[in-house]
């Protein structure tokens, strides 16, 4: 029957194909070659080479770029933490370990713009007890975001971690306990290598998703003080949009952008064949 | 050990308290007038900050928040159905003619996901702009597109472990493909469906950047009528901002709470799979 499929082509795959080319595809490639151009709207480009991506690697861009690699660097470690020990917790047969779970998970549905704005409120209300507020420090931004990120994140993460302990079958912790294993070491030797799986995704969630922020970086801080806690993200938004002429610089720097995700979700493709092969 | 366990659930009960206290804060602040938020965030309304529920309809009139919702609703429900027939009609396609085409076109799709929404926002908005698509409904069509990634991918998997002997039952019984498919395989599809939906509208329910540069100048969703509310820094209502982030969390508690179920299953089918 699948033999004379291509007559119903247009039927199944060209309405979602056109979406998918007006929307990324055309954008896509009209991107790669305008990060080449002088631009300020599409049809004034003039070609000029690599000037854009020479001018990208400035003051601004730098900083944004290790403000970001720190943060998600941060935030992976401290989101994933958390998470693999709070699901540890809840995989522990207690009563009411649905209700932590729904606690622990909703601000993950709370989108970017009102939780930056909920931390706004909360961290410079801290803060006003020692005359400063959020736009003082590109610190305070950092902790601000990190602190948001935990709380958007940590649910998330663990019902992962929860899912992937849930799968390891009791009967190895009981040998293990029968051998004499103390907790440290079942932790180490059974239970670690078992939810290995669920912390590479987690890892790469967590690094994609922060690398990614701009919502709550735009709402918690907007890049003050003078952009200094600007992420890649809107580091590369205030440059589109900021001022006029700076578009192909702006362009340049997406594509970096674009290269350094696709570098990541290599490693993780990378990574999880290699597993996969293993074992 | 029942000592430990009672230490573990009072640890648990205080980080719950933790984790519900920054809405908790908003929601207080909501009742309190304008200048009485930022020097004392942390103090319950008194006789004298108590403001009723004059921030709510501040808020509401000035970012036309009953406008906002609805748009927000139309454009989520509207572009999540048709990311949810167009991906599966597309997915079954490809994954039963897996010729050189079909591949490419899957592959273009997944590697979509990976590209940054910075990467296209400029051209994509110009794009959209030329087309005439900046309304509320033009605007699902570039929802369709970048949803196209994730949910293709995820009914192509489950396609994937379809027996092929089902359609081609159909097929002897006279269906063609369109029947074959809305009254075969779409059905068996649900579970994946219910997860491309939960996945989709949480995102399209909250994003921000998208519509605001491409419809944002005249039709405000609810993240852009949080953020019109910044406006110049220091200008603006802090009482009318607490009020509406408390409309904003509002209908996603409550969807959360009736479909928390399929939420859960969904991220972690999402999440493993992405």
């Amino acid at each position: 029957m699948y033999k004379r499929f291509s007559r119903y082509f247009p039927i199944f795959v060209l309405p979602i194909l056109a979406a998918f080319i007006i929307s990324f595809a055309v954008p896509f490639v009209m991107g790669i070659y305008l990060s080449f151009c002088d631009f300020t709207t599409v049809s004034d480009a003039r070609f000029i080479g690599l000037e854009n991506y020479k001018e990208a690697f400035g003051e601004s861009f730098t900083h944004s770029l290790w403000y970001t690699a720190l943060f998600s660097l941060a935030s992976v470690i401290t989101v994933n933490l958390a998470a693999f020990f709070l699901a540890r917790l809840l995989t522990r047969g207690f009563k009411g370990t649905n209700f932590f779970r729904t606690v622990f998970f909703m601000p993950n549905l709370i989108g970017g713009i009102v939780l930056g704005y909920i931390w706004q409120i909360i961290i410079n209300g801290i803060l006003r007890y020692y005359g400063v507020d959020i736009t003082f420090y590109e610190a305070y931004g950092f902790l601000g975001l990190l602190v948001l990120t935990n709380w958007q994140l940590i649910g998330y993460m663990m019902i992962i971690y929860v899912a992937g302990l849930q799968n390891i079958p009791g009967e190895l912790r009981e040998a293990a306990a029968i051998d004499g294993a103390t907790a440290s070491m079942e932790l180490k030797h059974i239970t670690l290598p078992l939810v290995m799986p669920s912390i590479t995704v987690c890892t790469f969630l967590t690094l994609t998703n922060t690398f990614k922020l701009f919502d709550q970086n735009l709402a918690l801080t907007a890049g003050a003080p003078n952009r200094r806690s600007a992420m890649l993200a809107l580091d590369i938004y205030n440059t589109f949009y900021g001022g006029v002429g700076s578009e192909g610089v702006g362009q340049a720097k997406a594509v970096i952008f674009t290269l350094i995700l696709g570098a990541i979700a290599l490693l993780q493709l990378y990574l999880t064949k290699r597993r996969e092969r293993d074992v | 050990m029942k000592l430990r366990n009672t230490a573990c659930i009072v640890f648990l009960v205080f980080l719950s308290v933790l984790f519900l206290a920054p809405i908790f804060i908003v929601l207080m602040n909501s009742f309190k007038g304008q200048f009485y938020i930022t020097d004392a965030p942390f103090v319950l309304p008194s006789k004298e900050t108590f403001a009723g529920i004059t921030n709510y309809l501040n808020g509401i009139k000035k970012t036309d928040f009953i406008g906002a919702f609805f748009r927000s609703l139309f454009i989520t429900v509207v572009s999540v159905f048709a990311i949810l027939l167009f991906s599966s009609m597309a997915a079954w396609y490809m994954a039963r003619k897996d010729d050189k085409l079909s591949k490419i076109i899957y592959y273009s799709f997944i590697i979509s996901m990976t590209v940054p929404f910075q990467m296209v926002m400029f051209t994509m908005s110009k794009t959209a702009n030329t087309l005439g698509l900046e309304t509320p409904i033009g605007i699902t069509v570039l929802y369709l597109g970048f949803g196209a990634g994730l949910s293709v991918f995820m009914f192509s998997g489950f396609i994937k472990s379809i027996p092929k002997q089902l359609e081609e039952a159909a097929a002897i019984d006279g269906c063609g493909p369109i029947k074959t498919f809305f009254s075969v395989i779409f059905p068996i599809l649900r579970p994946t469906a219910i997860t491309v939906s939960i996945l989709n509208a949480m995102w399209i329910w909250n994003d921000y950047l998208l519509p605001y540069l491409v419809i944002g100048n005249e039709y405000k969703t609810i993240p852009i009528a949080v953020q019109y509310l910044q406006g110049g820094y220091g200008s603006r209502d802090m009482g009318a901002l607490m009020a509406m982030l408390v409309l904003a969390i509002i209908p996603i508690v409550i969807f959360y709470l009736i479909s928390q179920k399929y939420i859960i299953k969904g991220v972690i089918a999402g999440a493993v799979k992405g």
